[in-house]
């Protein structure tokens, strides 16, 4: 069962554009809001000095240095990138973690996890959190109990992250499909694999920021250059002679 | 990578155990009667006390008896099975040692195999992870089987015990040495991480968020670095040098006792240091390097 499956009939994922995203955290709080039900996703002290709890997405903000212009914010949502070749799903001793043949969606099994954290030690990408109080494995289901729900109306029917996103900095999609629209923005954008060095062959893709131009002077320069008149132009004019 | 007790107890004895249990399965040492009975029970308490440890490392252990169930692709899943299994083949022989009844060996003899696999074993489910570059290296199986031969060998009381113990120590040190450099050979930056590279350098600007998290607290450790260095130098000296040199005194068995325990709090420092100084990738998101 932790065995890889070959290749993938669908390979679902997502795109994350690096360029839109605002970190406004709303995919965070959507994500934790949707995936909270049943058994849900803890938090410890979460209104005391210390809180903690867990999180299947996670936004970071990073401050880059460019060559030739001025340095940008670039806001990173982390989560799990649903790899083709997973660690996570082999070092598992139970069968817990697996990855599904038919749409490559990485799972846990909550009822056959042991709560080891050997599949989180395995992931490069921080993507999986032991729940405090459950003690089993949580990670993202790319909300599995939503793309395939009929109940929900067709519009819904995508991860809690992209449906809530105000800047439609993610996108659901088939990357096996190459003319799907995820496939297509990798194409456009240059999409790219986060650690391609690992070895992990993740399935989600970070378009980059795009190129600014070169540093401009702020609008309002303009306006500071004051020409002072009457008396304090008079001042002006005869201090500036002393 | 966060120390955790259950687990550095778990890899130390389950490995000194599992260790002397080669040595009196393969009958390089021979006990009979009830001082057999007392080694093959220390023996049997080490690898057994080490096992119980390591549940206590586990969120949900009610399922533990899952964990043998995918042993054709986990490490964890065939220690499991290699754990249970020289147990079980092993306890006829420490029978026959004990009542006498003077059974096959063989079985002892596969069974210390077993016994030398299974902390092989144990030091694969933490070399096969790639995203922690100091243990994905080959060294480490070597500094796990050469502990528990060493271990084995003091308390098998055989001749060559000390050179065990010294290989031990030259084990250490080169893991040391090329664990040094490997999260820089991994090349694993901020900037592959994020793949933010392509237009610049990346620092963190702000963390993802205001206080800690599971991933903090068990892959980004930080605590205790500082004093690496002394603590290298208290493995190595009590791992390797001293106990060695008290194996050469005319103290009998309780210079081995002396030297065993010397051993072991060597190689709890050393197990200490091989979680705490071990960096995790995941940590280059969060600004450390660890």
């Amino acid at each position: 069962m932790t065995a890889l499956p070959g290749a993938t009939e669908k390979r679902l994922g997502l795109v994350v554009d690096l360029d839109t995203c605002v970190g406004c955290q709303a995919c965070v709080t959507a994500c934790k809001g949707w995936n909270d039900q049943g058994h849900g996703l803890s938090d410890q002290d979460a209104y005391g000095a210390n809180p903690s709890g867990t999180f299947l997405n996670r936004v970071h903000s990073y401050q880059v240095e460019v060559a030739d212009a001025p340095p940008q914010i670039v806001n990173f949502p982390r989560s799990c990138l649903h790899c083709e070749d997973a660690p996570c799903v082999t070092v598992c001793p139970t069968g817990a973690s697996y990855k599904r043949a038919e749409d490559g969606i990485v799972l846990v099994n909550e009822d056959a996890c042991i709560g080891c954290g050997l599949c989180a030690w395995a992931c490069p990408y921080g993507a999986r959190e032991l729940d405090a109080d459950q003690g089993v494995m949580k990670k993202c289901t790319l909300c599995v109990d939503r793309i395939y729900n009929d109940n929900l109306p067709e519009e819904d029917r995508e991860p809690a992250c992209v449906r809530t996103c105000p800047t439609n900095a993610r996108h659901f999609g088939d990357f096996a499909d190459p003319d799907s629209a995820v496939s297509r923005l990798v194409a456009d954008r240059g999409g790219y694999d986060l650690m391609p060095g690992m070895g992990t062959k993740p399935t989600n893709k970070y378009l980059p920021p795009r190129k600014k131009g070169p540093g401009q002077a702020s609008l309002l320069a303009p306006l500071l250059d004051v020409k002072a008149t009457g008396i304090a132009g008079w001042l002006d004019r005869v201090l500036g002679k002393i | 990578m966060h120390p955790a007790p259950s687990v550095i107890l778990f890899s130390t004895l389950s490995g000194l155990g599992f260790g002397f249990l080669a040595f009196l399965g393969a009958g390089i040492l021979l006990p009979s009667g009830w001082a057999a009975f007392f080694l093959w029970g220390l023996g049997y308490g080490l690898a057994v006390a080490g096992l119980l440890a390591a549940t206590f490392h586990l969120g949900n252990p009610k399922n533990a008896v899952k964990a043998f169930s995918q042993w054709r692709t986990s490490w964890l899943s065939r220690e499991a099975w290699a754990s249970v299994a020289t147990l079980v083949l092993l306890a006829p022989v420490a029978l026959s040692d004990w009542l006498g009844l003077g059974l096959s060996r063989l079985p002892g003899q596969i069974g210390a195999g077993l016994a030398l696999f299974t902390v092989l074993t144990t030091a694969m489910i933490y070399t096969q992870i790639k995203a922690v570059p100091r243990w994905h290296l080959w060294l480490t199986p070597v500094m796990f089987v050469s502990f528990a031969i060493a271990g084995g060998a003091v308390l098998a009381g055989a001749p060559w015990a000390s050179l065990a113990l010294l290989a031990v120590g030259a084990v250490l040190l080169a893991t040391w040495r090329v664990g040094d450099g490997a999260f820089a050979r991994a090349g694993q930056t901020l900037g592959a991480a994020t793949g933010l590279d392509q237009i610049g350098l990346p620092t963190v600007f702000e963390p993802a968020h205001t206080a800690g998290n599971y991933l903090l607290r068990e892959m980004i450790f930080v605590v205790g670095r500082r004093h690496a260095r002394k603590l290298r130098l208290i493995a190595l000296v009590l791992a390797s040098l001293l106990p060695a040199l008290v194996l050469l005194l005319p103290l009998g068995w309780v210079g081995i006792a002396l030297a065993a325990l010397l051993h072991l709090a060597g190689a709890l420092a050393a197990r200490w240091l091989f979680f705490a100084e071990a960096e995790h990738v995941v940590g280059l998101y969060y600004g450390a390097r660890g």
